[in-house]
């Protein structure tokens, strides 16, 4: 693994990494977003030949990041599962019997539709539309709060509160002489607000357009490297 | 059986009398064939009597069966099938047949179907089949989706394939030759073979183009281990005469652009639209023809309501009162695309304008030929250049078309992306055995060269997935039953009945008002890029983009001034190897022109200003030459070269070139292609100099160079589109559906990303690589131009400003990237030009 980029906010230490997730580390809390697990078997049960491989693979980074950071807890900013309940989630059951003592807290997103049963029994903890830890509020789609960050009439004040959000799956397209242009998946950081990039392999970008001020990193192949 | 002889020549002859006429030879000659159970090909021009050659046929082989009672006879079941790749012809078609069964006192019915028709005439088609069915491929496999469908087929004679050449060289055409290969053994099992001669005649109906008899093999491979005369060639000798006129602008641009051109000169159009009876505009692009439209009205008010636009994105309905309006001759023009490309027989067209290049000799005579359709008359087409450098194309036009020096059309081969449809369609239906079927597939032409391996991989695939983690997938597609594979789920079965129609079109969303009403289909890719409140064109209205809603563009009408035009992906064709070569001879003739050796046709010489900067700038390059320019601008350091090969050829040239010069060096390109050359792009030094310039267009190791540059250049990635769309991995929605089915979006680039990192051996991903070396970078025609450039003299010089050569790659072009430097270090890189910036 290469070794993660260290961020502060708020005098808090937090560490970017390259396979999308990030690390709190005065909480102990690794924060992703947008894991879509279960979205290549919502594809194949609908005929949809995509290897499942994606998945396998997402959820042994999934691991990896848990063993190297070693989080009391998980917060997972909205779409954690794809769809409905598939075979695939059974895999994922599994996995989350390996980790009896990791809290996981999702903040319900978009396509989050199983019913609360089922967290409940996978040990997952639910909130919405937001959920709250030392000054830091976490929710899936900034556009959802009105006035949250976003507009002048905002309820914080820079500088007493921040928040995480996911969703838009991240991206940032950088140009350069001879009318280059790449594109990478990427964390945003607003005064007020972040995005998280999507965890999944099995997404897509949509492109952001930064002001100045704001900080961008954009995860290229293995590395993190901070744009702006 | 004697043709002259039979009943049912008398009574077509009879026919013909009545109306003062008399058969073509080609026409008596293709009977003769149809009333022996041959098969074969039929070669005439459009507006040659074509269509009543194989169709008057088939009534002939009818009359004969049925001397006594050939007038009385009804619901004698499908006599006839007659595959048509546009809907806009069907209709056409549909009338021109009718108008001859009811004057002969038949009674047949014709019927036509095709994504176009109504639900309840679909369901009258069902009980009954019409004796003749006119068909689009697509809707021809959707009745192969059907239960039963081989009852349809029980009593066909005749299937014929018109506009041939149209269909060959692309995938529709692969959808022809496995529905063929269907269709001839279902009659096979009908009739035993004991019988002497094979009950179907399958005939195609083709234009010229340079290899008729490939074409010919194409069509009939599945028969011909069934019939026992061999396939025939009908040639009709019928010469149209052509008459081809450039209309050249006042003034010639030194500095030629693409599109700019020729919307200046609308005014040169006004004239000719008003002096003829009808005239067709053809423009490449939609977006083009929106503009050229407004542009008319604009400078031409008067003519309002006497000139329509016809394109693919135009709502049905309004195409369909065009077409109406166009047969009536209530029209003076209409500004059209490709969409009016076929053989429709509009009578009252007395003039063709060609806007822009028509990129080949055949599409250029197809399009000529759209004018002075009745027999005798001859064809008029002006030719409008979008920039002055397409002028030469003009004179290169005339002189192919004076040696007759057609293009072929190159049969596709191995498509796996359709074959899966095909399958995931007789799943549908009957379901398949995949041995009997695997015989049938291989004696396809497109499938001539499939391998078991290849075949059980393909079937692999539709029922288990591909790779998967056994005890935690539920893939479900096709399932097999005893033996038989056949798709039971009713939500995928509904899925592939959609995709069935989904070869020809992009992903395509529909725009319709706030109130309502449906305007037409625009590029998926072109509305993303729209912002609300951003005002655009389609089927010449100014549209104000409201919302993306269930996969419709919602708008509203705009009063703006200013639109954006879409453009649109469709019509890019590259210029064809036979143009290109015809166009070298040409500026080879502008060199001698410019050294005073030669007298210029018209357009040459109104191109001189243009050649002389060229000549004083930089070069004009021999027939045995190939000029490289090397400049240094703001936007970094330029190589242009000029093959004039077509832009497919630049587009894998520019891409092994630049492959192999960063081997030279670590550096970094984009690139630009049109059908005249190619630029690499770079912000440091290109070194390419008299020292390596032949070593860099050396055909050795070509093969090897080109797969790694385009690893490199990702070209594979845009062929996956389609192939996963067809595929069936893309799902492209449908209205009233519920929210869920948008957890089965994803899009092309993502797919291909997921199955080249995780499935890299994936069929489908192998042929998107495939496609690209074959369609693309058309490797056999690369290598001829790199053998060519290895025998002629590289000219490299170093303008000191842009030329008129280079201006048009620089202005506006297709860019790809290539790099050899780490994608980190290109970062760096980047960032450090913006700051200095």
């Amino acid at each position: 693994m290469h070794s993660p980029f260290p961020h502060k906010i708020l005098n808090q230490q937090f560490w970017l990494t390259a396979d999308r997730t990030l690390f709190w580390e005065q909480e102990k809390a690794l924060v992703v977003s947008d894991l879509h697990f279960g979205k290549t078997g919502h594809f194949r049960k609908s005929g949809i030949a995509v290897p499942q491989s994606v998945y396998k693979e997402d959820l042994q980074r999934l691991v990896a990041q848990i063993q190297h950071f070693q989080p009391e807890q998980l917060i997972i900013v909205g779409d954690m599962f794809h769809s409905d309940a598939n075979k695939e989630l059974e895999l994922f059951l599994k996995w989350r019997s390996d980790f009896p003592n990791l809290q996981i807290q999702l903040i319900r997103g978009n396509h989050d539709i199983l019913n609360e049963e089922w967290y409940e029994k996978a040990g997952i903890y639910l909130s919405l539309p937001t959920f709250t830890m030392n000054r830091f509020h976490f929710v899936h789609d900034i556009t959802d709060l009105p006035g949250a960050g976003l507009s002048p009439a905002a309820s914080t004040k820079t500088g007493v509160s921040y928040f995480f959000s996911g969703h838009i799956h991240p991206g940032i397209r950088i140009q350069g002489a001879g009318r280059q242009s790449l594109c990478f998946p990427c964390f945003y950081f607003g005064k007020q607000y972040a995005v998280l990039p999507a965890f999944s392999r099995f997404t897509g970008v949509a492109l952001i357009d930064p002001d100045d001020e704001d900080q961008v990193f954009a995860i290229v192949k293995n590395a993190v490297m901070r744009l702006q | 059986m004697s043709l002259q002889h039979s009943r049912g020549y008398q009574v077509v002859l009879a026919w013909f009398e009545s109306k003062g006429l008399t058969p073509f030879v080609f026409q008596e000659e293709t009977w003769q064939h149809i009333v022996q159970g041959h098969s074969g090909l039929v070669n005439a021009p459009t507006g040659c009597g074509k269509t009543f050659a194989v169709f008057l046929g088939s009534v002939i082989n009818f009359i004969n069966e049925n001397p006594q009672e050939y007038k009385t006879r009804s619901g004698n079941r499908l006599q006839l099938l007659w595959i048509t790749p546009l809907r806009a012809l069907a209709k056409d078609i549909g009338r021109a047949m009718t108008e001859v069964v009811e004057e002969l006192g038949l009674k047949w019915k014709i019927g036509i179907r095709n994504g176009d028709t109504e639900i309840t005439e679909r369901e009258k088609q069902k009980r009954q089949m019409p004796e003749v069915l006119i068909i689009t491929p697509e809707s021809l496999h959707l009745l192969l989706a059907q239960k039963n469908y081989p009852e349809i087929f029980k009593k066909l004679r005749t299937l014929a394939v018109d506009e041939w050449h149209e269909l060959l060289g692309s995938k529709r055409g692969v959808q022809v030759e496995l529905a063929v290969s269907r269709i001839a053994h279902l009659m096979e099992t009908y009739h035993p073979a004991s019988e002497k001669t094979f009950p179907l005649s399958v005939w195609g109906i083709s234009a010229t183009i340079g290899n008729l008899d490939q074409a010919q093999e194409v069509l009939l491979s599945p028969l011909l281990s069934k019939i026992h005369h061999p396939p025939v060639i009908v040639k009709a000798l019928i010469d149209k005469r052509i008459d081809i006129e450039s209309v050249l602008p006042e003034e010639i641009e030194k500095y030629p652009w693409a599109g700019h051109l020729g919307i200046k000169l609308v005014h040169k159009v006004i004239p000719i639209i008003e002096k003829s009876r009808t005239t067709l505009i053809f423009i490449n692009t939609r977006g083009m023809s929106e503009r050229w439209y407004q542009e008319i009205l604009n400078v031409a008010p008067h003519l309002a309501g006497a000139v329509a636009l016809h394109h693919g994105s135009i709502d049905r309905e309004l195409r369909l009162w065009v077409e109406e309006a166009l047969h009536s001759g209530k029209l003076k023009a209409v500004v059209c695309t490709a969409s009016l490309d076929l053989g429709v027989d509009f009578r009252p067209v007395e003039t063709v304008i060609q806007v822009g290049s028509p990129k080949g000799v055949a599409r250029f005579l197809q399009r000529a030929g759209r004018s002075g359709h009745q027999p005798g008359e001859q064809s008029k087409i002006y030719f409008l250049p979008t920039h002055s450098l397409e002028l030469v194309e003009a004179a290169a036009l005339k002189t192919a078309m004076g040696l007759n020096f057609i293009e072929s059309r190159d049969p596709m081969m191995l498509c796996f992306d359709v074959l899966i449809q095909y399958l995931g369609t007789l799943a549908i239906g009957e379901g398949f055995y995949p041995d009997p079927l695997f015989e049938e597939i291989a004696s396809t032409y497109c499938f001539r060269d499939i391998t078991e391996n290849e075949w059980n991989q393909i079937l692999h695939f539709i029922t288990e997935g591909g790779e998967a983690l056994q005890q935690y997938d539920e893939f479900r597609k096709v399932e097999v039953i005893s033996g038989l594979y056949k798709i039971n789920g009713r939500r995928v079965a509904m899925r592939h009945r959609l995709h069935i129609g989904t070869i020809v079109s992009d992903a395509m969303m529909k725009v319709k008002f706030m109130s309502g009403g449906f305007i037409g289909v625009i590029e998926e890719y072109f509305i993303s890029r729209l912002k609300p409140g951003d005002v655009f064109t389609l089927a010449g209205r100014n549209l104000e983009f409201v919302m993306i809603k269930e996969m419709t563009a919602i708008v509203k009408k705009s009063t703006a001034r200013k639109a954006i035009v879409p453009s649109w992906n469709g019509g890019r064709m590259p210029l064809s190897a036979n143009l290109g070569l015809m166009l070298r001879k040409k500026f080879n003739e502008a060199w001698l022109v410019a050294e005073g050796k030669m007298v210029p046709d018209v357009e040459l010489r109104a191109l001189k200003p243009l050649f002389e900067l060229q000549q004083q700038l930089s070069h004009i390059p021999k027939e045995d030459e190939l000029l490289i320019e090397q400049i240094e601008t703001a936007d970094g350091f330029h190589l242009f070269v000029y093959p004039f090969e077509g832009r497919l050829v630049h587009e894998a040239m520019a891409a092994l070139l630049a492959f192999r010069i960063s081997r030279i060096t670590p550096i970094t390109f984009s690139f630009a292609m049109n059908d005249y050359g190619f630029e690499l792009l770079s912000d440091q030094p290109i070194p390419v100099d008299d020292s390596n310039v032949y070593e860099l267009f050396s055909v050795n190791e070509l093969s090897l160079d080109i797969q790694r540059s385009v690893n490199g250049a990702e070209m594979a990635r845009r062929k996956f589109r389609d192939i996963a769309v067809i595929g069936g991995l893309i799902f492209q929605g449908y209205p009233g559906e519920h929210k869920k089915t948008r957890h089965l979006q994803s899009s092309a680039g993502l797919l291909f990303n997921v199955f080249s990192e995780y499935d890299p051996h994936n069929l489908l991903l192998r042929q998107a690589h495939h496609e690209v070396m074959e369609q693309q970078m058309e490797e056999g025609r690369l290598r001829n131009m790199l053998e060519r450039v290895g025998k002629s003299r590289i000219v490299i010089v170093f303008p000191q400003r842009l030329t008129p050569f280079c201006f048009p790659l620089k202005v506006d072009s297709m860019r790809e990237d290539l790099s050899s430097e780490k994608l980190e270090d290109r970062v760096k890189k980047m960032q450090q030009q913006l700051s200095k910036g």
